[in-house]
């Protein structure tokens, strides 16, 4: 059974399933890693932590632009006739919100250690120096975007909650395709 | 053209010679105690992308001898009092004092002791020696250049690379260079 990179009129192809579940995979592991490396008592493993923090969010930044140039390129795949009405109403904002979460997110992270005055370089990975956004440094900017990063990123993870909720409702309790279709790729053959 | 390089470089030699040479060991012969307020121990360490991390010392002590029979016999002293180290930002302040970095509760002196003092011109000398922190002792050397020496008092710029890897405090590699550039300037009074 042939399977396709992209995306049809009813399946996603694999390149957005792996997008996805890549992306949630690291937003969540972000999620958890930030919550810790702020708690740590050893100043070494906080620094090391923020550190890896950093790398993953650059990753997961570069993903999420992939990710939004492959939606916008591809097409979208129609949702299931058993959504309701309101539903169908909610769901292109409610996913319109999950893609700017999931861009702002890393995008405020990086405007976070840009105005440091701490200074301390991105390096992601150890592989490059990634430049700093151009903003100005100041304990003040610092404040602001470290606590956009915090709000942003609460309100994010309760955003990924509830489309995990639904999911699970479209799966055991709807009984439609919804979750299935975000596991397995299309397969235009049997179109 | 010529003439006149040959002219600056006169000039040079007449200055320089003199005032050292004629200064030269038989003058600065003793002990010297060195004065924390006439003297400044400044670090730098490279970070990615350009630039660097600076700060300095506050608190240390230490003693010069110079010997005038024989230069390889004098000797260097020097304890630093890690708990002082200052960059301008108290959150690295905090964190180079923390077990990250110089763990200052447990290891509060940094100690040189020197071994041996070579001669390498009319005003300068290479002095290499035993650098203990953090409980561990390896060998390293500098360079010491006499800046001036009158009314009992005499003047070293002294510079030297260490390798904090060696010492246990290799955090933030290779982000944070692992090579720590020394500028001092030691003001010792005889007695």
């Amino acid at each position: 059974m042939p399977i396709s990179i992209t995306n049809s009129t009813t399946r996603y192809g694999w390149a957005a399933i792996v997008l996805h579940w890549l992306i949630a995979a690291l937003f969540i592991g972000q999620f958890v890693l930030g919550f810790v490396m702020m708690r740590v008592s050893s100043q070494r493993t906080a620094f090391e932590l923020i550190q890896l923090h950093k790398s993953l969010g650059f990753l997961l930044l570069g993903l999420v632009i992939l990710r939004i140039a492959w939606r916008l390129g591809n097409a979208v795949p129609a949702l299931p006739r058993s959504v309701g009405p309101l539903e169908r109403r909610m769901a292109p904002p409610v996913h319109f919100a999950l893609y700017a979460f999931q861009f702002a997110l890393p995008l405020s992270g990086w405007a976070l250690v840009s105005v440091s005055m701490l200074e301390i370089p991105s390096v992601p990975f150890n592989l490059f120096v990634m430049p700093d956004l151009p903003l100005a440094e100041s304990d003040t900017a610092e404040s602001f975007w470290a606590a956009a990063h915090w709000y942003l990123a609460y309100t994010g993870i309760g955003l990924v909650a509830l489309h995990f909720a639904a999911a699970l409702r479209h799966h055991f309790w709807l009984k439609d395709a919804v979750l299935t279709r975000m596991i397995t790729p299309s397969d235009h053959s049997s179109e | 053209m010529y003439a006149r390089i040959l002219g600056f470089a006169a000039i040079a030699a007449c200055l320089a010679v003199p005032v050292f040479a004629a200064v030269a060991l038989g003058d600065a012969a003793g002990s010297y105690t060195i004065s924390p307020a006439s003297s400044s121990i400044r670090f730098s360490i490279g970070k990615a992308g350009g630039g660097g991390l600076d700060g300095a010392f506050g608190r240390f002590k230490g003693s010069i001898r110079i010997d005038n029979s024989n230069v390889g016999r004098s000797r260097v002293n020097l304890t630093i009092f890690p708990e002082s180290v200052g960059t301008g930002q108290s959150r690295v302040d905090a964190f180079l004092r923390s077990d990250a970095v110089f763990d200052s509760a447990n290891n509060p002196e940094i100690r040189f002791r020197s071994t041996s003092v070579k001669r390498t011109g009319d005003t300068t000398a290479l002095v290499t020696g035993r650098l203990t922190a953090r409980g561990k002792t390896f060998p390293e050397k500098f360079t010491a250049e006499l800046g001036g020496l009158k009314a009992g008092t005499i003047r070293f710029h002294v510079t030297g690379k260490v390798m904090r890897s060696r010492y246990g405090m290799d955090v933030g590699t290779p982000i944070y260079s692992n090579v720590v550039n020394f500028d001092m300037t030691l003001t010792g009074k005889r007695g």
